[in-house]
């Protein structure tokens, strides 16, 4: 094996690849030939190391040095100095691990990385994931030799339910009863499946997961074929995510090539083959029936249950279905044992969960917390609060099917019947935050016309009901909606909650229902101030020119799109609220920030 | 969503040959639709009627099917794309961080709307769920690529690259 004195580990998750790091890496080798280095140090793409805010991001080891938002520029200098003098490039460091007497310090000693724990994410920015004995050398595989081995299939099944791992696709059903349902089902072949259509906007966990390690997917779902008895798997994923597909692809042609796929594994009659299959942008494709006609062929409507997938599947077939963070815990379980699983978290919800943070937060990136934390927690320390010096408002967890948390529920600890209790759910584990810029009328109608627009059409309570929901938002934001438009709002939701075919259908109205339990004074001041207390809802706002502020310039007239503003130069001017458009241009455009948006 | 535009198709005897190896390869697949979809569409950037036909024809799969099957899944499109598509992403991180005033710059920039195409077949603007780069929101593609950290002070020197 080949010996190198620094290991530069270069972020290739799709954060950083959009920031630029191949440019990096090219950079880097160049640099690295050019001062004839390049045996002695050693370049790799890993997987995301999380904190996709400060993207692109280098770790250089033995050091640690974390580099952030480093441009192609920069990497002469990391090389001259740091790799080739052996001294770090201060300036370029992330901020947060210099310490006062100049030293750096570790990374998990920075805030954002101090009260993570990495399970499903264990190797994700640690390894080049387009390596398998990167993986193997990091223990992967083993869980696959024990399981084949040592265990029979009825040993495997114990264990994952002992350890009480819930699917993190959102429903949070235990796993290992799936497991034993499928296991029980009568077929003469049993599939299994892993749930890649990751469509919550905002969520891109399981990306970074098959970005960064896609063996623990595979590995994991030859051992749930062996527990069940199927002996082939199919990875259902979104097609939007190219990086993701192709190092999947890569993984899973390496490990046939080692015989971790394909005729009897380590040398057991057990024999169990994977494809991938590309979903086509339809969210409801999400949803694990919809996810297995889309996969059959067809138009991903989905069909009532039951029969449940565990007994009429793929092609009428058995069929395992789970997620891929929670086949990214299975090997762990297996090679750390239940118990030590089991402590980790609370009560009812086991292990950690990996969040999507985004929106108004300091350290947009991907977390991985133990279930229990709490959302102050994860808002404030390891996301380093709200910028700007703006106020925490709310954050919303479980995308279109899930809720607003306020910030008075902040301390609520994070597992899922929490947050099913406070309206909320933990859905594949987006979280965005909210500031008071941001206004929760608007919010919901946000993810109605997300709902609207992926509604598949097969049932009529979500098909027509979501639409009427968004015809009703959609009076409210415009200042035209009545008291009675907020309980019919109410009631329709409830409704739809009840009645409709699938997840879809009946989570969509939990945006609504959520801000109108929390926030239901901003839907009142919708409706009889004719006010957006957030200054969002543009038919709500009136400009204004301050008459003691304006010198009258006429610059502001001059950039009006429809002529709405008039005045005599060196006098106050007047904005006609009749012919002004909301555009907003004039008040950007003052120098003397005369203009005004009254809310 | 996409609206019906007429425009002829223009198909070359390598392309219809290229599409005859994909239908071959996945002929005895089960579920072989969906995937011969995605390589027809890179091979036509488009999956015009006649394309559908001649997977119906090379697949035994009637053409309705197949319609019902393009016009359900966003990603399949029956109309071409510019030379330069632009994707806005609408993602809820994006969405909060103002995503749509970005996209309202842009209609304004090359005066089509969300799934059009302008005149001289250059740009094609798309409203997108999201691609997953929060932590650069709000973010625009075009083509492949990456605009993040947007302004709508960025738009026009951005369109002007192209």
């Amino acid at each position: 094996m080949e010996l190198v004195r620094s290991h530069v580990l270069v972020c290739g998750g799709t954060g950083c690849t959009s920031s630029g790091c191949e440019k990096i890496i090219n950079e880097m080798e160049e640099q690295l030939i050019k001062h004839g280095i390049e045996r002695e140090i050693k370049v790799i793409k890993t997987g995301c190391f999380g904190l996709c805010a400060l993207g692109p991001v280098v770790i250089v080891y033995p050091e640690g040095a974390f580099y952030s938002m480093v441009k192609p520029e920069d990497v002469k200098e990391i090389v001259e100095e740091h790799l080739l003098k052996g001294r770090i490039v201060k300036r370029l460091l992330y901020q947060e691990t210099v310490q006062e007497d100049d030293t750096v310090k570790s990374l998990n000693q920075v805030d954002f990385y101090k009260k993570q724990f990495r399970i499903a994410l264990r190797n994700c920015g640690v390894i080049n994931p387009e390596n398998i004995d990167e993986y193997i050398a990091f223990g992967g595989y083993s869980a696959l030799g024990k399981v084949l081995t040592e265990m029979t299939p009825e040993q495997v099944i114990d264990i994952i339910k002992r350890s009480g791992l819930r699917g993190r696709g959102g429903g949070g059903f235990p796993t290992g009863l799936k497991w034993e349902f499928t296991a029980k089902a009568q077929g003469d072949q049993k599939y299994v499946a892993c749930n890649a259509d990751e469509g919550d906007p905002g969520a891109f966990m399981d990306r970074s997961i098959l970005e960064g390690d896609p063996h623990s997917v595979i590995e994991a779902m030859a051992i749930a074929g062996y527990a069940v008895g199927a002996n082939q798997g199919f990875i259902y994923i979104r097609a939007e995510y190219p990086i993701a597909v192709k190092r999947l692809q890569i993984a899973i042609d390496q490990a046939r090539e080692y015989g971790l796929l394909g005729q009897n594994i380590f040398g057991t009659d057990f024999s169990f083959d994977l494809e991938i299959r590309l979903g086509a942008g339809a969210f409801v494709c999400g949803e694990e029936t919809a996810l297995m006609t889309s996969i059959e062929g067809h138009r991903g409507e989905p069909r009532p249950r039951p029969p449940f997938p565990a007994v009429k599947g793929l092609w009428g077939k058995p069929t395992l279905l789970n997620n891929v963070e929670t086949y990214a815990n299975i090997p762990v379980i297996i090679t750390k044992g239940p118990e030590w699983f089991s402590s980790i978290g609370t009560e009812k919800s086991k292990g950690t969960k990996v969040f999507a943070l985004g929106g108004k937060i300091k350290n947009t990136g991907l977390v991985e917390i133990p279930m229990g934390t709490t959302l102050r927690e994860i808002v404030e320390e390891i996301g380093g609060g709200v910028p700007n010096g703006k106020k925490f408002k709310a954050a919303q967890t479980g995308g279109p099917s899930g809720g607003c948390i306020p910030a008075e529920l902040a301390d609520t600890p994070i597992d899922y019947d929490s947050l099913i209790s406070i309206g909320s759910m933990m859905g594949s584990g987006g979280l965005i935050v909210m500031d008071e810029d941001t206004c929760m009328v608007d919010i919901a109608k946000f993810f109605l016309e997300f709902t609207v627009d992926e509604s598949c059409g097969k049932c009529s309570p979500c098909r027509i009901g979501t639409k009427r929901m968004l015809e009703i938002l959609d009076k409210i934001t415009n200042g035209n909606g009545t008291m009675e438009d907020i309980e019919n709002l109410e009631t329709l939701c409830k409704n739809v909650k009840a009645s409709a075919l699938c997840g879809l259908g009946q989570s969509a109205p939990n945006p609504i229902l959520s801000t109108l339990r929390y926030f239901r004074d901003e839907y009142i001041a919708h409706v009889k101030d004719k006010k957006c207390p957030a200054g969002v809802c543009k038919s709500l706002l009136v400009y204004t020119i301050d008459a003691g502020l304006c010198r009258g310039c006429g610059i502001c007239a001059k950039q009006c799109p429809v002529n709405a503003i008039s005045g005599e130069r060196k006098k106050p001017y007047t904005i006609d609220t009749e012919k002004c458009i909301k555009c907003g241009v004039c008040m950007e455009k003052c120098p003397f920030k005369a203009i005004f948006k009254n809310h | 969503m996409n609206g019906q535009k007429c425009c002829t198709f223009v198909g070359t005897e390598e392309q219809a040959q290229k599409l005859k190896e994909v239908i071959e390869k996945h002929k005895n697949q089960k579920g072989a639709l969906i995937p011969v979809l995605h390589e027809a569409q890179e091979i036509y950037g488009y999956l015009p009627l006649e394309v559908q036909k001649m997977i119906s024809e090379g697949l035994n799969v009637p053409l309705t099917e197949i319609y019902g099957i393009v016009t359900f899944y966003t990603q399949f499109s029956l109309n071409p794309k510019g030379k330069y598509k632009i994707s806005v992403c609408l993602g809820t991180a994006c969405y909060v961080k103002g995503a749509g005033a970005i996209i309202d710059k842009i209609k304004e920039k090359i005066g089509i709307d969300v799934g059009e195409c302008t005149e001289d077949g250059k740009f094609s603007l798309e409203a997108t769920r999201c691609i997953g780069a929060c932590g650069l929101a709000p973010v625009v593609t075009i083509n492949d690529d990456v605009y993040g950290r947007l302004t709508v002070d960025d738009v026009e020197g951005i369109l002007n690259k192209y």
